[in-house]
């Protein structure tokens, strides 16, 4: 049964299309056939996030008004099987979408796919609204500082009054929270939120906390989602996201300061 | 010469406040039984002081559909017996445009309208029947004869009806009123969310938002919480916002009242 998971926030800058490339590839990576869509017409940047922004013909907007096929539309990435990307138009605004439109697109992708991932735009409005309201499941990115967390509260609250699962009161929509850009150091000088005081006032489950890592911009930048780069502590705590996502147990790493041995102190003594 | 709004509001020669009160309502049956002014007389003269120019609201939902009322005639007829008429309580559109073009106020329909409906409804429902008329096989060909009645949970109904009860964490944004009782959360309720009550307030967790008891000017509402850390308070209008909040009561659990015209925030003890 396909799910159509939407990555949302409510503010923007926070970091939800690096994290819809990084978790839909993880996701492909485990072998589920996921399409990554986005949702933010007029500010196309996740075909840049996934590198593929040389290839795009057709976008989300031709299909939802009929003109071109949803398959000439989707974009297949080269480096991992299984993954596709719906792109957005750069040219239109969020009124060219209209739910019947959404609805027929998702439920055609539903018959192929096993995750479908929205990429909500920021804010509480028509857009936003339009990626989260056929969402099974939500994964809310925040940062650890007050303003995004209220944001987060605030889009929380519109998923549970405006979604389809609460408009038909049916089961309501699986909330998760992904915590990124955690700057261990700013944390431990109390220049960050803690991630008990985020988890205090959004009070949902805790999928992943993603380290602030130079690896995600030096990703963005060559537009490789940063789950591909094995090395890095953003690819792998994104990995472990997805992990727990799928139910299995994992610990929190990157929580702990790592410890400097004394090669480590020496090296950076002498760079 | 032109004055600013506020300043106009300010030097206003009147007051413009809210205040409530305990009003009778009339249930009108039919009004063209002969009997009814004499038996209302009678039931006035058993206290006739209690009566006396006492404000009443007409209910006319048990009058027969379509009759029609001349509200004026009434209100006078019930002037005579020392009772002013002074509203009419829901009714149809057309008696309440009557009401009106007769000098009453028109007010919403009353609460427990309803839960007299279900209640009737269960006490008919076709499982009693079956349990009141013995085997199931019979029961079905014999309409239940209307039995002793069922055991009313009448009160329980009204309670749960008075109470609004949120069971999960209240977010940013959202506003909650429980009109006409209490309101209560079990959960906390986030920086930017707005509980409204027009009775008492009380939070099973942390209270960051706002929270306003009594306003329907109920000035005996209170408010209690696990934790106290709201952007602001209030109660029958009076209010107090979070930098004018004694900081030893922060993060407490506490409740807040009204005493001689003050807002009062005071622990309890856990």
């Amino acid at each position: 049964m396909a799910k159509i998971i939407t990555m949302t926030s409510g503010k923007g800058g926070v970091g939800k299309t690096t994290s819809s490339a990084a978790f839909g590839t993880g996701l492909a990576l485990r072998g589920f056939k996921t399409c990554i869509i986005d949702f933010d017409v007029g500010l196309r940047n996740l075909d840049l996030i996934m590198g593929c922004e040389r290839r795009v013909v057709f976008d989300f907007i031709n299909v939802v008004n009929g003109e071109a096929r949803l398959n000439q539309a989707l974009i297949k990435d080269k480096r991992v099987e299984n993954l596709f990307i719906l792109p957005t138009s750069q040219t239109r605004d969020k009124d060219a979408l209209t739910m019947a439109g959404v609805e027929k697109i998702l439920e055609e992708l539903k018959k192929e796919f096993d995750y479908i991932l929205c990429d909500s735009p920021a804010g509480i409005e028509k857009g936003a609204q339009m990626a989260l309201y056929f969402a099974d499941e939500a994964i809310i990115v925040t940062n650890p500082e007050v303003s995004s967390v209220r944001d987060s509260d605030r889009i929380l609250g519109v998923i549970q009054a405006k979604s389809r699962r609460a408009e038909q009161g049916l089961e309501p929509v699986k909330e998760h929270l992904l915590l990124t850009r955690y700057d261990l150091d700013r944390v431990e000088r109390g220049e960050m939120l803690k991630v008990e005081d985020v988890l205090e006032i959004l009070a949902i489950p805790l999928i992943g906390i993603i380290p602030e890592s130079p690896a995600v911009l030096k990703a963005s930048n060559v537009g490789m989602p940063v789950t591909l780069d094995e090395k890095s502590t953003a690819g792998q705590a994104y990995m472990d996201a997805v992990a727990r996502f799928l139910g299995e147990k994992v610990e929190h790493r990157f929580m702990k300061p790592e410890k400097k041995g004394f090669f480590d102190r020496l090296l950076r003594r002498t760079a | 010469m032109k004055t600013s709004t506020q300043t106009a509001f300010r030097d206003a020669p009147f007051q413009l406040r809210g205040a409530s009160f305990t009003m009778m309502v009339l249930k009108v049956g039919d009004p063209r039984n002969p009997n009814f002014f004499p038996v209302l007389a009678g039931k006035i003269a058993q206290a006739p002081n209690f009566f006396k120019n006492a404000p009443v609201v007409l209910d006319l939902d048990d009058l027969p559909p379509g009759m029609p009322f001349d509200f004026g005639q009434f209100s006078g007829l019930l002037r005579n017996l020392g009772m002013v008429a002074v509203g009419l309580q829901g009714g149809t559109p057309e008696q309440q445009k009557d009401a009106l073009a007769a000098g009453l106020a028109v007010l919403p329909p009353s609460r427990d309208a309803k839960t007299f409906d279900p209640l009737a409804g269960s006490g008919r429902s076709p499982a009693q029947g079956m349990g009141a008329g013995g085997g199931p096989v019979e029961a079905p060909a014999r309409p239940a004869p209307q039995p002793e009645p069922a055991p009313p949970p009448a009160p329980a109904a009204a309670a749960s009806r008075g109470t609004l009860m949120i069971t999960e964490p209240v977010r940013s944004g959202r506003q909650i009123y429980a009109q006409g009782g209490d309101l209560v959360v079990v959960g906390p309720v986030s920086p930017g969310a707005e509980l409204v009550a027009d009775g008492s307030i009380h939070v099973y967790g942390a209270l960051r938002g706002r929270a306003l008891a009594g306003v329907g000017g109920d000035k005996a509402s209170r408010i209690f919480c696990q934790s106290l850390e709201a952007e602001l308070v209030s109660i029958a209008g009076l209010y107090r916002i979070a930098d004018d909040m004694d900081r030893k009561v922060l993060r407490k659990q506490v409740q807040i009242f009204l005493d001689d015209g003050f807002l009062h925030i005071d622990p309890v003890a856990a």
